[in-house]
């Protein structure tokens, strides 16, 4: 995987945990401001990286494969458990 | 890594409860031949699979088994809802009602608790994709036996398309199957078991279509 792939790829990781993470504080915090606040925020930091991300590296769902050469690209590894990142 | 989407795959609107038919009908959340079983079964295989397809199917398969499983306790939740004490006990649903009250907890339809021996994960692709046919129609053995003790059309209609997936997905375990084979010896499928007596396997797959 190429540098921009691996540093689009980090900066999803880190989103992504940061909304699971505040997910569940909010769901036991639901009147909480700031940290809805902060979920808008990492939600539109993930968005950003995915839409870079599948664009110039390859799906990560099923819903955004680009099918360019008629080809299904969502079959293609390396899979998460095969270390391809 | 997977997401949740807050809604199922085919609606559920059970508007009568029936005590009885939640017992039958829970063998397919965690049963021998139910969801759950499904689910892991697929999950767990997909990481002895050396080719493309394979990996995708029991991937995506795997996946969509999980929404089927919320499906089932989704109709189990409504078949029970607002029962009294002395309609369940009334109804062979009572031991049940004892250690669950109305939770949903997996186990068959005679009582039996899930546990892993309801499916198996060998390493092998071939034998694991033989596994999943038979998961498949098993499964979709057990809708039909439910279909006909069934006459509310509330609930037919929830069961009739899991009984429908089932055999779409029996469909594409078949195809599945037919790619592993292409990779193989035409005279002798079991010559080795492709994941573990040539690890070095380079061609995963095709990248092009023809």
């Amino acid at each position: 995987m190429n540098e921009n792939c691996l540093q689009l790829l980090n900066v999803i990781d880190q989103a992504s945990f940061a909304m699971d993470d505040v997910l569940l504080f909010l769901d036991t915090h639901p009147c909480d401001q700031q940290a809805f606040n902060y979920y808008q925020n990492v939600a539109r930091t993930r968005r950003e990286a995915m839409d870079a991300y599948q664009s110039a590296c390859g799906p990560l769902t099923a819903e955004t494969v680009n099918s360019a050469g008629g080809y299904w690209s969502w079959i293609q590894g390396p899979w998460p458990w095969e270390g391809g990142r | 890594m997977w997401r949740y989407e807050k809604r199922l795959q085919h609606p559920v609107n059970i508007t009568t409860p029936n005590p009885q038919l939640a017992q039958f009908i829970a063998s397919q959340y965690g049963g021998p031949d139910g969801e759950i079983a499904a689910s892991m079964r697929y999950l767990s295989q997909r990481y002895a699979m050396p080719y493309d397809i394979g990996k995708a199917v029991l991937t995506d398969v795997g996946t969509e088994e999980l929404a089927h499983m919320e499906m089932i306790a989704a109709i189990i939740h409504q078949l029970t809802k607002g029962l009294t004490a002395e309609q369940i006990a009334a109804s062979g649903l009572g031991p049940y009602y004892i250690d669950h009250t109305n939770g949903i907890w997996p186990q068959a339809a005679g009582g039996v608790p899930f546990n892993a021996c309801e499916f198996q994960s060998k390493g092998d692709p071939i034998t694991d994709l033989f596994e999943c046919l038979a998961a498949e129609q098993k499964a979709r053995t057990t809708y039909d036996n439910i279909l006909r003790v069934v006459s509310d059309p509330e609930v037919c209609d929830p069961i009739r398309f899991l009984r429908e997936r089932e055999i779409v997905h029996f469909q594409r375990f078949g195809e599945a199957l037919r790619s592993v084979q292409d990779h193989l010896d035409s005279r002798n499928f079991y010559a080795l078991n492709p994941a573990f007596d040539n690890p070095a396997l380079t061609d995963t797959g095709t990248a092009a279509c023809a």
